[in-house]
């Protein structure tokens, strides 16, 4: 059957402008995805120029002497001995010894201000550890002050920075500098460490360890209570005014902004049930009932999904309803489930507004050992940093923010990955 | 057959009905009281249906149906599609149960019991009434944990020689052993299509059903794989009574002894298939096998 001529030059004309506008619709897209990239790239890249500097700090070269009656220490067994042992005159010795015509108090005590108090503590450790270096001499790299990591650092990137260093202390680096006795080197502090009112001391695993803790708690209690519901909502759920009544308001929770929660937390875990603040435990009950809107809904849409074929097919066989969600639904629905939980738990890590109002943006220094040690979390730890007047918090505040975007992108990565998995049908 | 189809493509409904024959329903009979005609009744039933009515919340689906269904016999259920022969049949093992808003009045019995009693344990009726349905739907899992499930959960394999065994001899009689023997452990999804219904039917044998409902067994596949499910139709007939809902004419006057005629929720005729196809006894009947709608 052959068209007549009139169509097929109509038909030929609309195509120019059908293809035009599919141009058209698919240049639109390529721009919304380009700008959307474009916009996630900048703030990857500028996170990444401020933050790695945290990953390094300044040390200082110094030549100590591990002297008997300079720390006051004949024996380390002796704990007394070890307690009130002077072991910050090492280092003070040793700079008193390179830069011998700084004599007045105040310039002294500029001096000594250069290393870091962390450094005494080093050499504790260093001494305890080798107790038979007591003695003897060596040359340690001494961790320095955070103003002088921030001067090193600016100084390498050819524009020192000054603000807060005097005359006399900027001789001194120089000459240090000049004499090649100082360096930088991995800073393993901000990986294993709690938090600091010392730039240079601060570290992340204090938070990272009350994340963990947190974020455990808040899955253990959301996942199953989640599961359960939304099993029972989609499956066993008679269809009335009052499952109706749940659903509205399980789609209302997950809308509700987040500080709510953290209210609600105030209100009844600690004001009603006296669970101290500041601690996992609490922070964890939050983040699972602010969590627990978003998982029943992912679930239930993951049970949703499941063909209703399989279910026709189990009841058929006389299957119970129980063995039918057990034996088929679940499994099915499982992966979905997972992303879902695993995106609730990413959003529960990121979150930093309900744990405020439950006190968990306290300044905790010692790292977390269970969920009743008082903790702060990375978000808040990053708040907590970024709200620090100290120059140096800015590239740790960064080096903050690379961690939590690493756990995000890992939970995020592995939730897809488990899907694949789990997905391939049987 | 087919000598007097003016019309009768498309789905028909009501209004249509209406339209070519110029009258509504009490003029060509089918009144309120309508009575179905033929012989509803059977000296061996296995099943029996009386005065059956299903509703979807207010809508009513199944008007007044009374029938019987033969032991070891086949029993066709053809009619216009939305006249209610799925609604019917899984009114026979409780389907409808799983609807909601499906309500059911009547009395339908399996060798004399009645299927809404109290008593009845709905679970021990479905692996008395097992049913194919008209898409092939194997469970995500291997051919082996398809045809096992049924046994499984009922108990019926003492040891994993016994299951073995059942599987076989189920997969065996649904004639799909040759072809998947070698591959039991792969997906029962992976199968073709007809493959895929053979292997529905082996799972639903597999517990020894008295009676296997079948909702367009065929609607879904080849002629070729058509075939050969109504092959194995036949050879089932021989142990199993079996109640096959279908959309092709020529496939109930095949496979089936007896012929169920429903139209717009009302059983018309039942009568022996050869009757029914030759020599129908309700004027709408007639039109429907010759094409006059369907
Ligand atoms: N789950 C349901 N809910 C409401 N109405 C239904 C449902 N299933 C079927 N129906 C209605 O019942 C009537 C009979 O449907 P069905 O038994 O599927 O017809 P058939 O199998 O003969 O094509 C149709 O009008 C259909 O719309
Ligand atoms: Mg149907």
């Amino acid at each position: 059957m052959s068209k007549e001529p009139i169509y097929l030059e109509k038909i030929q004309r609309s195509l120019v402008g059908r293809y035009r506008a599919e141009r058209v619709f698919r240049g639109c897209g390529m721009l919304a995805v380009s700008l959307g990239l474009a916009a996630v790239l900048l703030v990857f890249v500028d996170i990444f120029i401020k933050g790695t500097g945290a990953f390094s700090a300044t040390y200082i070269a110094l030549d100590v002497t591990y002297e008997k009656d300079l720390l006051g220490i004949e024996n380390f067994a002796d704990q007394r001995q070890v307690n009130s042992g002077d072991w910050e005159a090492v280092y003070k010795q040793a700079l008193r010894r390179d830069f011998p015509d700084i004599r007045k108090r105040g310039e002294r005590r500029k001096l000594y201000a250069l290393v870091s108090s962390a450094a005494g503590y080093d050499i504790k450790d260093r001494l305890l550890a080798n107790p038979g270096l007591l003695g003897s001499k060596e040359t340690l790299w001494v961790l320095a002050d955070d103003d002088i990591d921030s001067y090193y650092k600016s100084w390498l990137d050819g524009n020192a920075y000054t603000a807060r260093l005097t005359d006399g202390q900027i001789r001194v680096l120089d000459t240090l500098i000049n004499t090649e006795r100082m360096q930088l080197r991995f800073n393993a502090n901000f990986l294993t460490r709690g938090d600091s009112r010392e730039p240079e001391q601060a570290g992340i695993w204090g938070a990272v360890i009350g994340s963990f803790l947190t974020l455990m708690l808040t899955l253990v209690l959301s996942f199953p209570v989640g599961i359960a519901a939304a099993v029972y909502l989609e499956e066993f759920a008679p269809k009335n005014k009052v499952t109706d009544f749940i659903e509205v308001n399980i789609n209302n929770l997950a809308a509700v902004p987040s500080i709510i929660f953290g209210l609600l937390g105030l209100a009844i875990f600690i004001n009603l049930f006296q669970i101290p603040r500041s601690i996992p435990v609490v922070g964890g009950l939050v983040l699972a009932v602010m969590t627990l809107p978003t998982i029943i809904i992912t679930s239930r849409a993951a049970i949703k999904s499941v063909p209703p074929s399989i279910r026709e097919a189990a009841l058929g066989m006389g299957a119970s309803r129980n063995q039918t969600v057990l034996h088929h639904v679940l499994p099915l629905a499982l992966p979905g489930m997972l992303t879902g939980a695993i995106i609730g738990m990413a959003r529960a890590l990121g979150e930093t507004a309900p744990l405020l109002m439950i006190g968990m943006v306290a300044f905790i220094v010692d790292i977390p050992a269970g969920f009743t040690d008082p903790a702060t979390v990375l978000p808040v730890q990053i708040f907590l940093w970024a709200d620090s007047p100290e120059r140096a918090f800015i590239e740790k505040t960064s080096a903050a923010i690379m961690v939590l975007l690493g756990f995000l992108v890992t939970m995020n990565t592995s939730a897809v990955w488990l899907r694949k998995r789990l997905e391939r049908r049987w | 057959m087919n000598t007097s189809a003016t019309f009768g493509v498309g789905t028909p409904s009501e209004s249509d009905f209406r339209d070519t024959r110029g009258g509504d329903m009490s003029e060509i009979g089918l009144t309120k009281g309508h009575v179905t005609v033929g012989s509803v009744e059977i000296q061996a039933a296995k099943m029996t249906a009386r005065g059956v009515n299903i509703f979807y919340g207010d809508k009513q689906a199944i008007h007044d149906v009374t029938v019987d269904i033969g032991k070891n016999q086949v029993i066709a259920m053809i009619g216009p599609s939305g006249c209610g022969k799925s609604t019917f049949l899984r009114s026979l093992n409780r389907m409808n149960d799983t609807i909601d808003g499906c309500k059911i009045e009547g009395d339908i019995r399996i060798d004399g019991e009645d299927l809404y009693s109290p008593k009845l344990d709905v679970v021990e009726l479905r692996a008395r009434v097992g049913m194919v349905f008209q898409k092939p739907n194997p469970f995500p899992k291997s051919i082996y944990d398809n045809v096992a499930y049924g046994p499984k959960i009922h108990g019926l394999a003492e040891t994993r020689v016994d299951l073995d065994e059942m599987v076989e001899k189920s997969l065996r009689r649904a004639g799909l052993w040759d072809e998947v023997k070698d591959r039991l452990f792969q997906a029962g999804t992976g199968l073709s299509g007809g493959q895929q219904q053979r292997l529905c039917i082996a799972r639903a044998i597999a517990v020894s059903p008295e009676v296997i409902l079948m909702d367009e067994p065929c609607s879904a596949l080849d002629p070729i794989a058509t075939a050969r499910i109504e092959e194995l139709i036949e050879e089932l007939s021989h142990n199993f009574t079996i109640a096959i809902v279908t959309h092709n004419m020529q496939q109930a006057a095949r496979v089936s002894q007896r012929t169920a005629y429903f139209h717009l929720g009302r059983l018309i005729e039942v009568n022996p298939t050869e009757q029914v196809f030759t020599n129908p006894e309700h004027s709408l009947t007639e039109s429907y096998i010759t094409g006059r709608f369907g």
